[in-house]
């Protein structure tokens, strides 16, 4: 039988003022949620205003839906509304598609996904698999094991994940004591940082925003020798009791995905360190890389314009009743 | 042969020697030249190191090296003997080259499509996935006819027992080939009997193959495919070189925002609009090519470059991503790769190198630091090469740590002996003097073949134990001679034939940044000459200090501070050490000195020759090289004079005139050169434009201010009124009188036949305007021509019978004076209307943005 998947109606919208008209943007779009095995797209519209020049989609190195536009003439704004209807199904570690009893209850999950982790292969073991001269050549992994233009791999980082990788432990057990640690010792701040923050500044200042925590998680993981990807997507965030959904109120997010292999239901594991835990049905996924350049929902260039002004909301709204109702912190 | 010229070339037997063999006989290909070189006279020598270094310094062939405190102006070094190589050598050489070129290009075919060599070990994932020039973007496009190295060099070096060896890949944008060139044609004409009697093969056609693989991988359309020499810009340390090739391949030197893309095509933005571009030959660094979806913080690159390639609507040459290959590290990986790639050995090895991500390798770098040199695996290390011997105590261990910490960042390679040849001793004549050489071979893509230049760029270290040879540290370059024994190809890229079809008129391929550079030449040529002038006439009255000329020297100076051109408030002068504040009043030749060339950089005569140059360096490619010659020549006039001026005790008045009097000479050469030696296309026209806008603003301002000022009412002040306007001459040919304010106003205001005077500029910028308009489809502009009759409207009798020096100043002069002053506003609005209409606004450069 199948378990109950959560249903959500995501709208992203994206709204550029200039200040003076700009006379040429080109824009691509990461906005389109990619399928995989535990999530399904069953609508998807993209509007933009202006009516593009051009407009195209293809995949990008890593699967993901890219949509390019060109504005070929001048405008004063640019709106990109994204509407999507999906499907997400639970996927945790140990529990997840491959069972076949009625759907377990929380802490039944719980302790299902702990065991999980803790008999995960040791995180030394894991490495030497993804190593030079290791066979099987695990290419697929091997994308996201180095730097990238948002992740360093230094050795301050390997230091700071140190104590979390001790000799033997459990690949997935480790990093979800890294998670944690990061969780802890990281404060959530929306203004300490831009998209230009170094990942060596956040893990000196110990502040950002999910997307540091994102990069400064996987220059951890790199760092041991581990393949980590960044994940773009959305979180559903509870209303206080009470009160309304408020649109707009939900903002994209971005949490890590771990390369394990051997294990059962899938060999990549998400963390999310910004809320400490691990993603399931509340997680959307629009789309993974490296890091924030491979996917940021919006990347342009623009031709004048002076300074502008963005304005980005994100509402998720669950459909038809309740979702998968696991506690968040 | 006489024994002097040996007397301090010593042979070593730690290194290959290129002319001698190991019993100390001169090797077969040497032979000719050195027994020419043994009959030279000291004389004769001395002429043609006298040649080289003024062909070089003329040619402007400059290697700009980065924080170089002399910045842009370090002459290229060239020893005049050439590297001398056999035919027999050559073809083993060229052979190797060859195969290392097809092997590179299936490398960059797998990393881009199926990454075989990944999959199967042959490759470590590190070395391309952790590269920071594996463009992911990139990957997919395939290229036309699966070429991606189009343009290959490899560096090569030659060990003790004469094998030759690569050292260094250059894959992604090849420089050297231009300086190879620039070499030879120096080179050629020193020894020119001798490059004919030992069948020196010659390089044109190695650049035609270039030009014609480009055009014959461009895409397909209905016009001839426009080729463009992509460059980062003035800025860049090969730009000569940039220049030098753009224009003798005679493609458009163009930068990024040069270029636009428009329904994934690529244009140029020219004077007349849009052009499409079929191929872009780029010395722009890959990951810089497109802000888009590569390097986002380069305002060097154009956006949306990648989705044109992707769609098959540019060739860009070498393909983008192409500069991964110059992975320090590939070299160990790269016999493998040829086993499986092409199933050969590969025929000229590497030189010998291990990547520190093996565990082996690793561990053997540590054993054997001392005799390696160790480099990043990864150009984002920013890694300076490190000689483990140089390393003592506390830094060996800390190299150790770094690389037991993160191996795979690290390479090591064997320290390489550079072979030596001899190079002209130019302190002692006669001596040759042994120095390391290293060789750059390049290697062109060809629909049928590889084609290697049969020659190349010898780099010649500055000492003769070399253990890295660069020209950002102090080395030297040769020819090289590679000698033939069939027929030499003495085709010349000059005489290329052209069809009917390939005939082009007229220059549309300007690009609207080039015009308005080449504008803004024109008025800054214009303007150094008019101040020049206008101090001149002030300068000479001071020195001729009689009586009679001081009243001159008074209203002479006072139009200098009407026009400006005198430090306004106080200015700070010079004197030998000491800085002196130099108030108006105090001095005039100090005044006058100052607004010569002042230690305010941009400020005087001095800041406008210097702005001249500047803009004359944005559109070096513009100009012939006569052209070019005389504007380095002023660059030399200024930096002598400024040196002398900041050096000597005083400011000499007869120094500064001297100086003017040279600026103005090349001033002359300069508008020679504008009107009889370039081609009539647009950018030229707005050249003339320009010239003619600021002699016209300078003639109005300058004249009006002349009636405006009492001073000006004493004797000898019309004398050089017609001076300033270089009408004296034509005035007394026609007149044989002293000077009278109604001929001279004549003269310079008013005769359209006087290239002078107001009205001749305003007749001619009509003219020209009208024709601009007409050719580019434009509304004409009506300013110039209701100025001109405004002009003519003013009725010259109003000065009849006037004796000018008792004259006061009253209304028929200020009439005058105002219709002039209504004039110069008139066409510094019609400047701005100009920048408006056709100019690419610099400013602009694309952003990046960013939403999450």
């Amino acid at each position: 039988m199948t378990l109950p998947a959560a249903r959500y109606h995501i709208l992203h919208e994206t709204i550029y003022s200039y200040e003076s008209p700009v006379s040429l943007s080109r824009q691509l779009l990461h906005l389109t949620p990619r399928d995989c095995t535990w999530q399904r797209c069953l609508a998807h519209q993209i509007s933009v205003t202006p009516d593009p020049s051009s407009a195209r989609e293809r995949l990008d190195y890593f699967g993901n839906p890219v949509r390019e536009l060109a504005i070929e003439f001048p405008h004063d704004s640019l709106s990109v509304h994204a509407e999507s209807t999906i499907d997400v199904q639970p996927h945790l570690p140990g529990g997840g598609l491959t069972i076949a009893s009625p759907p377990p209850a929380a802490h039944a999950d719980q302790t299902q996904l702990s065991a999980c982790l803790h008999t995960s292969p040791a995180w030394e073991a894991v490495r030497d698999a993804l190593a030079y001269g290791a066979r099987p050549v695990l290419l697929e992994a091997s994308c996201f094991q180095f730097e990238s233009p948002y992740v360093r791999v230094k050795h301050e980082f390997a230091a700071y994940a140190q104590n979390c990788f001790t000799p033997g432990r459990p690949v997935l057990a480790a990093v979800q004591a890294l998670m944690k640690r990061i969780y802890s010792e990281f404060e959530f701040d929306p203004e300490a940082t831009t998209v230009a923050t170094p990942v060596l500044r956040v893990l000196a200042e110990r502040r950002g925003v999910c997307q540091d925590f994102a990069h400064l998680m996987l220059s951890c993981l790199r760092s041991q020798g581990l393949a980590a990807r960044y994940v773009s997507g959305y979180l559903l965030t509870h209303p206080p009791a009470g009160q309304p959904r408020m649109v707009g109120a939900d903002a994209s997010h971005a949490w890590v995905s771990v390369y394990c292999p051997e294990l059962e239901g899938g060999r990549w594991v998400d963390f999310d360190p910004t809320n400490n835990l691990l993603p399931d049905t509340q997680h959307i996924t629009l789309a993974w890389g490296r890091d924030f350049a491979d996917v940021s929902p919006l990347r342009g260039v623009i031709l004048g314009g002076d300074a502008h002004e963005l304005d980005v909301a994100v509402t998720v709204t669950p459909v038809g009743g309740v979702s998968g109702d696991v506690a968040t912190s | 042969m006489p024994q002097s010229l040996l007397s301090t070339y010593s042979q070593k037997t730690d290194r290959f020697d290129e002319m001698l063999a190991a019993d100390g006989s001169v090797r077969p290909p040497w032979q000719a030249f050195l027994a020419h070189l043994a009959t030279a006279t000291p004389e004769q020598m001395r002429h043609r190191l006298d040649y080289v270094r003024r062909r070089i310094l003329e040619n402007g062939v400059t290697y700009n090296v980065y924080a170089d405190p002399k910045g842009t102006d370090r002459p290229w070094e060239l020893d005049p003997l050439p590297l001398i190589l056999s035919s027999d050598e050559w073809q083993e050489l060229a052979s190797a080259v060859t195969q290392r070129a097809r092997l590179l290009n299936a490398v960059l075919k797998d990393l881009y499509g199926p990454q075989e060599l990944l999959r199967d070990g042959t490759l470590p994932s590190a070395l391309v996935y952790g590269h920071n020039h594996f463009l992911w973007p990139c990957h997919g496009v395939r290229p036309a006819g699966d070429t991606y190295l189009h343009l290959y060099a490899a560096d090569l070096a030659r060990s003790p027992d004469g094998r030759w060896w690569v050292i260094a890949d250059r894959t992604q944008a090849p420089s050297g080939a231009g300086y190879a060139l620039e070499n030879r044609t120096i080179v050629g004409r020193v020894f020119p009997e001798q490059f004919r009697d030992l069948h020196v093969q010659h390089l044109a056609f190695f650049f035609r193959e270039l030009q014609d693989s480009l055009a014959c991988w461009a895409p397909r359309s209905s016009e001839a495919p426009l080729v463009v020499l992509l460059t980062p810009g003035p800025y860049n340390e090969t730009y000569f070189e940039h220049a030098y090739l753009a224009r003798y391949l005679g493609f458009p030197l163009v930068e990024g925002q040069d270029l636009t893309v428009r329904r994934d095509c690529v244009y140029l933005r020219t004077l007349i609009g849009l052009r499409r571009v079929h191929a872009i030959l780029r010395r722009l660094d890959d990951d810089f090519c497109d802000p888009l979806e590569l390097r986002g913080d380069s305002a060097l690159g154009v956006p949306g470059l990648l989705q044109a390639v992707r769609a098959g609507n540019v060739l860009v040459a070498n393909a983008l991503g192409s500069g991964l290959l110059e992975s320090a590290a590939l070299p160990g990986f790269l016999p493998g790769a040829c086993e499986k790639l092409l199933g050969e050995p590969l025929a000229m090895p590497s030189v010998a190198t291990w990547w520190c991500g093996e565990r082996a390798a690793l561990e053997f770098t540590i054993g054997h630091l001392d005799e390696l040199v160790i480099k990043g695996s990864y150009p984002s290390q920013n890694l300076d090469p490190i000689f483990g011997n140089e390393l003592t105590g506390g830094r060996r261990e800390e190299m150790i740590a770094r690389l037991r910490a993160r191996p795979q960042a690290y390479v090591a390679q064997e320290l390489v002996n550079f072979s030596q040849a001899p190079a002209w001793g130019s302190r002692h004549a006669r001596q040759l003097l042994p120095r390391g050489v290293g060789l750059r071979v390049f290697v062109a893509a060809t629909p049928t073949g590889h084609v290697v230049m049969p020659g190349g760029l010898a780099r010649v270290s500055a000492v003769s134990n070399a253990r890295v040879i660069s020209m950002q540290r102090g080395g030297s370059s040769k020819d090289t001679w590679v000698l033939t024994d069939a027929a030499v190809n003495t085709f010349s890229l000059l005489k290329h034939s052209v069809g009917t079809a390939d005939l082009v008129r007229g220059g549309r391929n300007l690009s609207s940044r080039v015009v308005e550079n080449l504008y803004w030449f024109g008025r800054y040529a214009e303007r150094c000459d008019k101040t020049s002038r206008m101090l001149r006439v002030a300068l000479s009255r001071l020195v001729d200090t009689g009586a009679d000329t001081l009243p001159a020297l008074a209203s002479a100076v006072d139009l200098c501070r009407v026009l400006q051109l005198l430090p306004t408030v106080e200015a700070e002068v010079r004197v030998g050490t000491k800085v002196k504040t130099v108030l108006p009043e105090l001095s005039r030749e100090a005044q006058i000195l100052a607004a010569v060339c002042s230690s305010e950089w941009g400020a005087g005569l001095a800041g406008d020759i210097r702005r001249l140059l500047w803009v004359a360096t944005q559109v070096r490619e513009r100009f012939s090289l006569d052209n070019w010659h005389s504007i380095n020549r002023l660059q030399h006039q200024l930096q002598r004079y400024s040196e002398a001026v900041s050096d000597r005790s005083q400011h000499e008045v007869g120094e500064a005139l001297a100086f003017l009097d040279q600026v103005l000479l090349t001033s002359a050469s300069l508008a020679g050169f504008a009107m009889d030696n370039m081609t009539r296309d647009d950018g030229w026209r707005l050249l003339i434009i320009g010239r003619r806008i600021e002699r016209l603003v300078f003639l109005a301002n300058a004249i009006s201010g002349f009636l405006r000022l009492p001073s000006t009412r004493a004797p000898g002040s019309l004398e050089w009124l017609l001076e300033l306007t270089d009408s004296i001459i034509t005035y007394r040919s026609r007149y044989m009188t002293q000077p009278q304010v109604l001929p001279a106003l004549d003269l310079i205001v008013f005769d359209e036949g006087n290239p002078h005077s107001v009205a001749f500029q305003l007749q001619i910028l009509v003219r020209y305007l009208d024709n601009l308009a007409r050719l580019l489809d434009a509304p004409r502009d009506e300013a110039m021509r209701s100025a001109l009759l405004r002009l003519q409207s003013y009725d010259l009798a109003r000065l009849e019978g006037k004796a000018f020096i008792q004259c006061r100043v009253c209304d028929p002069c200020l009439d005058l004076a105002s219709i002039l002053g209504d004039i110069s506003i008139a066409a510094a609005a019609l400047s701005d209307r100009l920048a408006m209409r056709y100019f690419s606004h610099v400013g602009d450069i694309s952003r990046q943005t960013f939403a999450s």
